[in-house]
């Protein structure tokens, strides 16, 4: 099957990916993913929620906030509580009571983060669990078999991840071992039927090494593409050409996911460039990082985000965003959050959380209307005004990847 | 720390002198329906203390009332607002009449019993002294005990005349991880009871020892009113915490889920455990007040005496 982006016409849609509209300066899409627990609109951004939970969050508050989709962690749940468990209790879905749709990693990412207990063959990677001191071999054959049992509608196969500041031979290696993974994940798969098994396009930030995978993993008929190994520690300028390079050799018909990005600005600009998927532990973790000592309190808004603990809020009686919809801000004030970020219960991380996941899928919403209604590029300068103060007034690596697909900002 | 003039306490600010107008100035800012009025309770606190002691608790409490009344007199924005006179009085019989005796002459709204905190040991030592306190308050206004939340203390204190508790014994329980699942239901149907007796009996099996549990800030030993989910048995059971319960997290979900919710840290263990130990906990005092109102309370004591431990 050739690879290439294929110039497929809104009517011959692929198998999970409709496009709704696009945009006709940039390459911003509009599209709906159909997945056997129902639609979602695209660009779409996806919670996570590691360990079959949401920080806190009930189910219920989540689908409440419009949410469809949300991501699973293949490493830890397959740790605790296991596939077999799960298994057991009717899928992730059933163990979680989540109806809607799943997306579980493969655990891949877990090996970058968690470098020195891992190690990688040809085989696979091995781990030693932090929990029993048990070593585990997850293979793209282990890690395609915890996710069949995990039954999420999206699943990702096992790559060889590097961190985007590594050099040298260790990228080509994993870029060509990735390709190797995605053939034995695809023969391993048990349920292509029910579950959507994703490439993950790797290369780091050579372009020439990210051009091959792209060719190479085109050619493989899986229903979606990732684009991973970026969002670590690489620059923006290097960053949003990867991305750029990425989504010009995808093919159009079917969903690009881009990994591990939520900071709004790069979901404004990434849309842009063409991906439609993003998730990130972003707004729940800085809701509520570091719980145990040291509350952020740090809420999403239009013009960045907000400091909660800070003394300045404490008597100021507004929600956190007058436009926002979200429970906490239809109910609570500023100055009552401020107050319980200094108090020793966890409420006001609760109340955070659902703002700051509102805030995310708001603003994808916007994005997506904006889309349909043939006007992405104003609502790009008008989001960089609210952000920045003025347009013309955003980070560079911004206005370069924006003008690259034809969107200005002066 | 007492004295004449305050009552000092500790909070994240730091220590503060509690004045009494400095007392009712906040009560002036929060306007509540109700608020217990600053009392010297401090010998609750203390092991062994003087009858003179104990007599200056009363005497400044007293003080303290009268001076809060006379406040919220002056205040028109208080008027709504209702006092709730406390008594004191330590263990000593004649000091507690005392105290009982003339905070009802006051016009405060109802009464809070202070200083029958403990453990279950010191209340039932209590227990005669709560009974001729609330024999000299009126039975028109509403009394309150502070400190005693557990099922079976409740009981023996609505026997002894007190109306409200407070409901830290459920929040407790969540904070050791633990559900509650003891049944107040005294007049099931048969098949209801059959089932129940084979599930209380299995539970009272596995609970001959007393496990104490060190949480933060919650020393607390599990009582037999409630199942720890942290056990490797609830690993696989996808029953709801408590068959037939309505609460969000029995609707919802597994025992096995929480269990994993709790082993692997997760802040929604203790939403979802909240939200079924308040549930459970006030449909315990829904049937109290049925049992009450048609006579059949000693089957309801009964059946909670059967569980307590």
């Amino acid at each position: 099957m050739a690879g290439a982006a294929t110039q497929a016409s809104l009517e011959s849609a692929p198998r999970i990916m409709r496009l709704v509209a696009e945009c006709s300066r940039s390459r911003a899409r509009a599209g709906e993913l159909w997945l056997p627990h129902g639609t979602v609109a695209t660009p779409v951004f996806m919670p996570v929620g590691t360990q079959a939970t949401m920080k806190g969050i009930t189910t219920e508050q989540l689908d409440a906030l419009g949410c469809r989709i949300c991501l699973g962690n293949t490493y830890h749940l397959g740790l605790r509580p296991g596939p077999e468990l799960i298994q057991k209790a009717n899928g992730l879905h059933g163990f979680m009571n989540w109806p809607h749709n799943l997306l579980t990693d493969s655990g891949g990412f877990q090996m970058v983060s968690l470098v020195s207990l891992s190690e990688v063959t040809e085989e696979g990677v091995r781990f030693r669990s932090p929990y029993d001191g048990n070593e585990t071999l997850l293979s793209p054959e282990k890690s395609v078999q915890i996710q069949n049992a995990l039954g999420s509608d999206i699943i990702m196969q096992l790559d060889d991840v590097v961190s985007s500041t590594v050099t040298g031979p260790r990228v080509e290696e994993a870029m060509y071992r990735s390709i190797r993974w995605l053939d034995r994940c695809i023969a391993a798969h048990q349920r292509p039927d029910k579950q959507n098994l994703f490439a993950i396009i790797q290369g780091g930030l050579d372009a020439d090494l990210r051009a091959t995978c792209l060719e190479e993993m085109t050619k493989r008929d899986v229903p979606g593409f990732a684009i991973g190994g970026l969002s670590g520690g690489e620059s923006k300028s290097q960053f949003w050409r990867m991305v750029a390079l990425s989504t010009s050799r995808l093919p159009k018909d079917k969903p690009r996911y881009l990994m591990g990005v939520g900071y709004a600005t790069d979901l404004v600009v990434c849309v842009a460039l063409g991906c439609d998927m993003f998730d990130c532990v972003f707004p729940t973790r800085t809701a509520v990082r570091l719980w145990q000592k040291e509350r952020f309190g740090s809420a999403l808004v239009p013009t960045g985000n907000l400091q909660l603990r800070k003394k300045v809020f404490e008597k100021d009686f507004g929600p956190i965003d007058p436009e926002c919809t979200c429970p906490t801000c239809q109910k609570h004030s500023r100055a009552f959050l401020h107050a319980l970020l200094h108090s020793d219960n966890t409420a006001a991380l609760h109340h955070l959380t659902v703002h700051n996941i509102a805030y995310q899928l708001q603003l994808m919403s916007a994005v997506r209307t904006s889309i349909v209604e043939k006007r992405f590029p104003d609502f790009v300068r008008d989001f960089m005004g609210a952000m920045y103060g003025d347009p013309t007034l955003c980070p560079t690596w911004a206005t370069d990847a924006l003008a690259s697909v034809g969107i200005t900002l002066g | 720390m007492v004295c004449w003039q305050s009552v000092s306490v500790w909070s994240v600010a730091g220590r503060v002198e509690m004045t009494v107008s400095k007392f009712m100035a906040i009560q002036k800012a929060l306007q509540p329906d109700w608020f217990q009025c600053l009392s010297d309770g401090e010998v609750s606190c203390k092991e062994a203390t003087s009858i003179k002691r104990v007599r200056k608790s009363v005497d400044r409490s007293l003080l303290f009332l009268d001076n809060c009344l006379r406040l919220q007199e002056e205040s028109e924005v208080l008027q709504k607002s209702v006092i709730i006179g406390v008594i004191e009085g330590g263990d000593v019989m004649e000091e507690r009449l005392r105290s009982a005796r003339e905070t009802a002459k006051r016009p405060v709204g109802g009464f809070l019993l202070d200083g029958f905190q403990g453990n279950p040991t010191t209340l039932e030592a209590r227990l005669r002294l709560l009974s001729s306190v609330t024999a000299e308050l009126p039975e028109d206004k509403p009394r309150l005990i502070s400190g005693v939340s557990r099922p079976d203390e409740v009981l023996e204190c609505i026997e002894r005349g007190v109306d409200l508790f407070e409901s830290f014994f459920p929040y407790q329980v969540t904070e050791r991880g633990c559900a509650l699942t003891f049944s107040f239901d005294y007049q099931p149907n048969p098949e209801e009871t059959l089932l129940q007796q084979n599930g209380t009996q299995e539970e009272i099996k596995c609970m001959d020892q007393i496990k104490k549990i060190e949480t933060t800030g919650c020393n607390q030993e599990i009582t037999s009113f409630e199942i720890n989910l942290k056990e490797k048995k609830y690993q696989e059971d996808f029953n709801p915490l408590v068959r037939g319960c309505s609460c969000y997290c029995c609707k919802n979900h597994t025992r096995a889920y929480i269990h994993h919710l709790l082993v692997t840290n997760e802040l929604l263990a203790g939403v979802l455990l909240m939200m079924h130990n308040f549930e459970h906990y006030f449909g315990f005092f829904h049937y109290i007040r049925e049992a009450l109102k048609s006579d059949k309370l000693a089957q309801l004591k009964e059946l909670i005496h059967r569980q307590a431990s």
